[in-house]
């Protein structure tokens, strides 16, 4: 699954398949290329190699997955819709600039969602309480440290 | 800074990242990033020990800078040490950056593995959870052998939290998928398949994924899962739209646990039990009839959500393929969606439709829609939905259609996409074949390929319509007489002339009684083409010519003019040159007998698989070769073709033409900024400004070359015209050249243009172009100064032997240059014979009355002679092993000095001027090329071999030639290269 911008920068990047980083890096490049030359009114799916690439726009980013031969391709638009309100609704009306300085947390939501290339968990509630709790321990943790302020580089 | 921080702050990376996101350059931000590794380094290798929260936001910059694409080869290590914190956040942050930054160290492998030992025991949920996605997402082959074992008896456990069992069921499944020999099966096979009734769907969501891949290798052993997953599907369906909370997705219960459950049954044919079976259809019934229902929303998430239970419903039916109604049932929803208006669903329906196509249940239905799908060919806007309509086009031929469907995918072809116009052309070039009643229709079809796409008719589709023609008597004559009439046209393509050639040489006799195809017309009109066709298809006019010497004696007299003639006699190609020689003596020595025994009628090809559609399959990929072959509905039609039969095995290695439809057409991304598309839902977000990259503008190489014309292409013939005295002044009133010209010349041995020499006062541009042993280069001088330049000299200077090797002339430039102005000088270049050391440019002008001289080397480099070959592994390997002498091969072992990335290696070695051969080098690391080098004298051919050796940043370079000296010089400039 890649995220990346109408600029064409990649802003989140998960792999479900073992691949060398130079593969990485092709990849991304070609995809990235391949969908951004896409037109608006096109359809959201379309062959690539031999699987299947299905992606879709909000507002300035592009999710985009890469699925096989055999997979929905709604669901996995479905599933890409999911994930976008789950970060929604984590950070409250998302917007990239959340993604791009919270990278972690988007990683953190969508391994609660999506495991080793498959729906671990669809409803929102049960993935967003593991990601709280995950905050409510983080915050008690920081007032250990008593505000953060040597903390600039 | 961002909107929103939730949860931490960590304010050290807030600040790293709004730093990055200012920098102005790629430049600045890698300097900011060496700033930043430089302090993390620094900071982990301080006597001071470093707390927790510190460790985890250095270790969390450190995976910032790593997906900003820069290579992180430290911090591995506190990473792992995060891993055994007891704060959840840093335990989370380790887990993150080991599982995006696997390192094979086994030392580290270790330590890590302790570590998620350690949280797997720990009984805290939220812990395990971490441990099990850092498992799967890692899911090397050391993790399996690790923990394929536990995994099982947590899945299984009855005291493991919900969560921890979905996190359990998916790790396992990537570790089944990574490595299936490390899971054993046994005890916990059986109770997995009961988790498809656990209370809560999310760990039953999480289950179904791994056990439909499990049942997949071992069917036997899963099978009560078929009864479970039908009752669960079958609740789900029949559950009301709020029964499930929140697993109803957009007024839809349960989406994607209904798509696994309806994937999972696709792996086993219809139930036995017929009660069971009886439920699955009600099943299947409700989905069907569900779709006719109007939607319970308008959004379309709820449509998406439903169609996509939909089509995974059609994909079972598909599957059973026994159920005449639900088949067509599911046909005419499919037809429905046709029309639709939504292009995603169009898109589905086509390719959905192309399975239905291949069901003898459903193919009438299918057809019945052929005038829906031939309006989409015509009108769709997008190129992968056309490409749709013409597979199922494709897919719903059969005899009855052949000739309406044939003749829309000719026409479409006429304004079809470049991307899938070679497709297209292999479609109906096999379509034609299968389904010809009579073979005069097929010869029409297929001459309507070469004129409609001629570029795009490959050799394997001309070779077959020259088979079928050879082996069936009753169409030679209609296709002689075609192929002369195609002929008369004033503009016909290649293609054309080679299989007109053939044909009229082999039946040319046949036509031969109509004076207005005589056998000295149809001479003459192949003739008219000769001179603007390829070598390939001269050779073959050649043996056109012999055999009608043989079919009509009356054109011998002429024809051995022809073949006399200095041109064939003496061609440069060594191919035409024995042709025309064997030929001639053939026609001249032979008695008549001889001639017609030699010259006879080709005997018929044996019948065996088309190659045309072993070319389509190839192209599809082994995978999709089975629904093309259907054999199934026509084997009386094979037959009367006699060719089509299932692909041997061979066929499925994959070719480079296989990769060549991975390379869909990608222009540059379109600039236009579309309107924001969002919903409702992210009304807010507002688009990444200040992340643009300013646009620096042209460099100043391409501004300068921007400003030239192109050279207009010129034969090889006109590129020695007009030539004019080079000024010629002895090598020894010249000054040496400059200290860098060594460095400069190298720049230029992959590439024929750019900036060649730059200073405050003057820069030189070069622009060329070879061809054969012929270059043409164009110079261009530009005054960076508001001074003219006084008698402005530049000159080209050949030092010691050169002068008998390479012939270069030079055309004088007018002696003043303006401040500002730019002149251009052309030279024409000439390669005698194999040459080591390039030429010389002297420049010689006075500034401002101060003498001013440079001496360059002339970027003419043996290697500009190249001419790409390509040719087969075989062929390859046997020339490799003919230049097998000491000194004809030259070898470096030498350190990149660039980054090595394989696309840039291939750019440079084409820009070199070899051939790249795939599929020759059993390593696919590796680079193999073939070429040859072209001067006045003689050929050279030349055979070259990279090696990469990532992992010790190092390269093996060998080349072979039949020259010892090229094999070192080539070896020394390209190895310079990388």
């Amino acid at each position: 699954m890649l995220l990346f911008s109408r600029q064409g920068k990649l802003r989140l990047q998960k792999w479900y398949v073992p691949l060398s980083d130079k593969e990485k890096k092709k990849i991304t490049r070609e995809l990235v290329q391949t969908v951004l030359a896409r037109k608006p009114k096109m359809c959201s799916f379309l062959e690539w190699r031999d699987l299947k690439i299905v992606y879709k726009r909000y507002a300035s980013l592009y999710f985009c997955c890469a699925i096989e031969d055999q997979d929905n391709e709604l669901i996995t638009l479905e599933i890409i819709h999911r994930y976008v309100e789950l970060l929604d609704k984590y950070f409250g009306s998302v917007c990239e600039l959340d993604i791009i300085f919270n990278f972690e947390k988007a990683y953190f939501i969508l391994d609660e969602f999506l495991l080793g290339g498959e729906v671990q968990e669809t409803s929102k509630k049960n993935v967003l309480k593991a990601i709280e709790q995950a905050d409510l321990l983080q915050e008690s943790q920081n007032e250990e440290w008593g505000g953060l302020s040597e903390d600039i580089l | 800074m961002p909107a929103v921080s939730k949860g931490d702050g960590m304010r050290g990376l807030a600040v790293f990242i709004s730093d990055i996101r200012n920098c102005k350059s790629k430049e600045a931000e890698i300097k900011r990033i060496n700033k930043e590794l430089a302090n993390i380094r620094s900071k982990f290798k301080g006597d001071k020990a470093l707390d927790g929260y510190s460790k985890k936001k250095y270790v969390c910059k450190l995976l910032f800078i790593f997906l900003l694409g820069h290579d992180i080869d430290f911090g591995h290590m506190e990473a792992v040490n995060l891993l055994s914190s007891n704060k959840y956040t840093e335990k989370q942050i380790g887990y993150l950056f080991i599982s995006v930054l696997v390192n094979s160290n086994s030392e580290l492998i270790r330590l890590i593995n302790n570590a998620i030992k350690n949280d797997l025991a720990s009984r805290n949920p939220t812990f395990m959870c971490l441990a099990l996605h850092c498992i799967a997402n890692v899911g090397s082959r050391e993790m399996g052998e690790a923990f394929a074992a536990d995994i099982p008896r947590i899945l299984v456990a009855g005291d493991s939290m919900d969560s921890v069992k979905q996190s359990a069921a998916l790790c396992l499944l990537r570790l089944y998928k990574a490595s299936p020999d490390l899971v054993p099966m046994g005890e916990w096979t059986a109770r997995v398949v009961h988790l498809l009734n656990d209370q809560h769907m999310g760990v039953v969501t999480a289950a179904v994924s791994l056990i439909t891949c499990l049942c997949k290798k071992n069917p036997d052993d899963f099978k009560t899962c078929i009864s479970l997953a039908v009752s669960r599907l079958s609740r789900i369906v029949s559950s009301a739209s709020t029964d499930l909370q929140d697993y109803t997705y957009y007024f839809v219960p349960a989406p994607w646990l209904s798509v696994k459950l309806l994937r999972l049954l696709q792996c086993y044919p219809p139930p036995e039990d017929a009660a069971v079976k009886g439920r699955l259809v009600e099943c299947l019934e409700t989905v069907l009839n569900k779709a006719q229902e109007p939607p319970k929303s308008k959004k379309v998430q709820h449509s998406n959500a439903k169609n996509a239970i939909l089509f995974e419903t059609i994909s079972l039916i598909i599957h059973y393929d026994s159920e005449p109604n639900l088949l067509v049932r599911a046909c005419n929803q499919l037809g429905q969606f046709l029309q639709h208006r939504e292009t995603n669903l169009r898109y589905l329906a086509l390719e959905s439709m192309c399975t239905l196509a291949s069901s003898e249940f459903s193919h009438e239905a299918v057809k019945t829609h052929i005038d829906t799908v031939i309006n989409a060919l015509k009108t769709e806007r997008d190129v992968s939905v056309r490409q749709r309509a013409a597979d199922l086009l494709y897919a719903m031929c059969d005899r009855s259609n052949a000739k309406q469907i044939v003749s829309e995918m000719l026409r479409y072809l006429e304004t079809a996409d470049y991307a899938i116009r070679e497709e297209i052309v292999l479609k109906v070039a096999i379509l034609a074949e299968k389904y010809a009643v009579d073979y005069s229709w097929y010869v029409d079809t297929i001459l309507n390929l070469i004129r409609i796409a001629g570029d795009y008719v490959s050799e394997e589709v001309w070779y077959r319509v020259l088979q079928i023609v050879t082996n069936r008597d009753d169409v030679q004559g209609y296709a002689a007489k075609t192929v002369f009439e195609a002929l008369q046209a004033p503009a016909c393509h290649e293609n054309m002339v080679k299989v007109g050639g053939y044909i009229l040489g082999e039946f040319g006799n046949l036509i031969a009684g109509d004076p207005r195809s005589s056998p000295p017309v149809q001479f003459s009109l192949l003739h008219s083409k000769f001179h603007l066709c390829s070598v390939a298809t001269r050779a073959l006019l050649l043996s056109t010519y012999i055999k009608f010497i043989n079919l009509f004696p009356e054109t011998k007299a002429t024809i051995q003019g022809v073949l006399r003639a200095g041109s064939q006699l003496r061609n440069a190609d060594v191919e035409l040159q024995q042709r025309a020689v064997e030929y001639l003596t053939l026609s001249s020595v032979a008695s008549t007998d001889v001639l017609a025994t030699v010259l006879e009628e080709m005997p018929p090809f044996p019948e065996r698989e088309s190659s045309i559609l072993a070319k389509l399959k190839r192209k599809k990929g082994p995978g999709a070769a089975s629904s093309l072959d259907d054999g199934r509905r026509d084997a009386s039609s094979n037959d009367i073709n006699g060719g089509v039969e299932p692909a041997p095995s061979t066929v499925s290695t994959p070719s480079p033409s296989a990769d060549l439809l991975g390379l869909r057409a990608a222009p540059p991304p379109a600039a236009a900024p579309a309107p924001a598309s969002a919903g409702n839902l992210l009304v807010d977000v507002f688009s990444d400004g200040p992340a643009a990259q300013p646009s620096l503008g042209p460099t100043p190489e391409e501004a300068f070359l921007s400003e030239l014309e192109p050279p207009a292409p010129e034969s090889p013939m006109g590129l020695l015209a007009d030539p004019a005295p080079a000024a010629d002044p002895g090598p020894e009133d010249i000054s040496p050249p400059i200290p860098e010209a060594d460095e400069l010349l190298n720049k230029f041995v992959c590439k024929n243009n750019g900036v060649l020499f730059e200073n405050q006062l003057l820069q030189i541009g070069v622009k060329s172009e070879f061809r054969q042993n012929l270059g043409r280069m164009y110079l261009f001088y530009g005054n960076k100064t508001s001074v003219q330049f006084q008698n402005f000299s530049p000159t080209v200077v050949h030092p010691g032997d050169l002068q008998t090797q390479l012939a270069v002339q030079t055309k004088r430039v007018a002696a003043q240059v303006d401040g500002g102005a730019q002149v251009q000088q052309v030279l024409n270049i000439e390669c005698l014979r194999d040459f080591l050391t390039p030429p010389l440019l002297s420049v010689r002008f006075r500034y401002g009355g101060a003498p001013q001289s440079l001496t360059l080397k002339l970027p003419v480099t043996i290697n500009k002679f190249f001419q790409p070959t390509e040719m087969a592994a075989q062929d390859f390997f046997q020339r490799w092993k003919q230049l097998s002498l000491p000194l004809q091969e030259a070898q470096k072992i030498f350190k990149a000095n660039h980054p090595m990335d394989a696309e840039v290696t291939k750019a440079k070695l084409l820009g070199f001027g070899s051939a790249l051969l795939d599929n020759v080098d059993p390593n696919p690391e590796n680079f193999v090329g073939a070429g040859i080098i072209q001067t006045k004298a003689l050929q050279v051919g030349c055979l070259l071999r990279l090696e990469p050796n990532a992992q010790a940043q190092m390269y093996r370079l060998t080349l072979r030639t039949s020259k010892e000296p090229v094999s070192r010089h080539l070896c020394e400039l390209l190895a310079q290269q990388f």
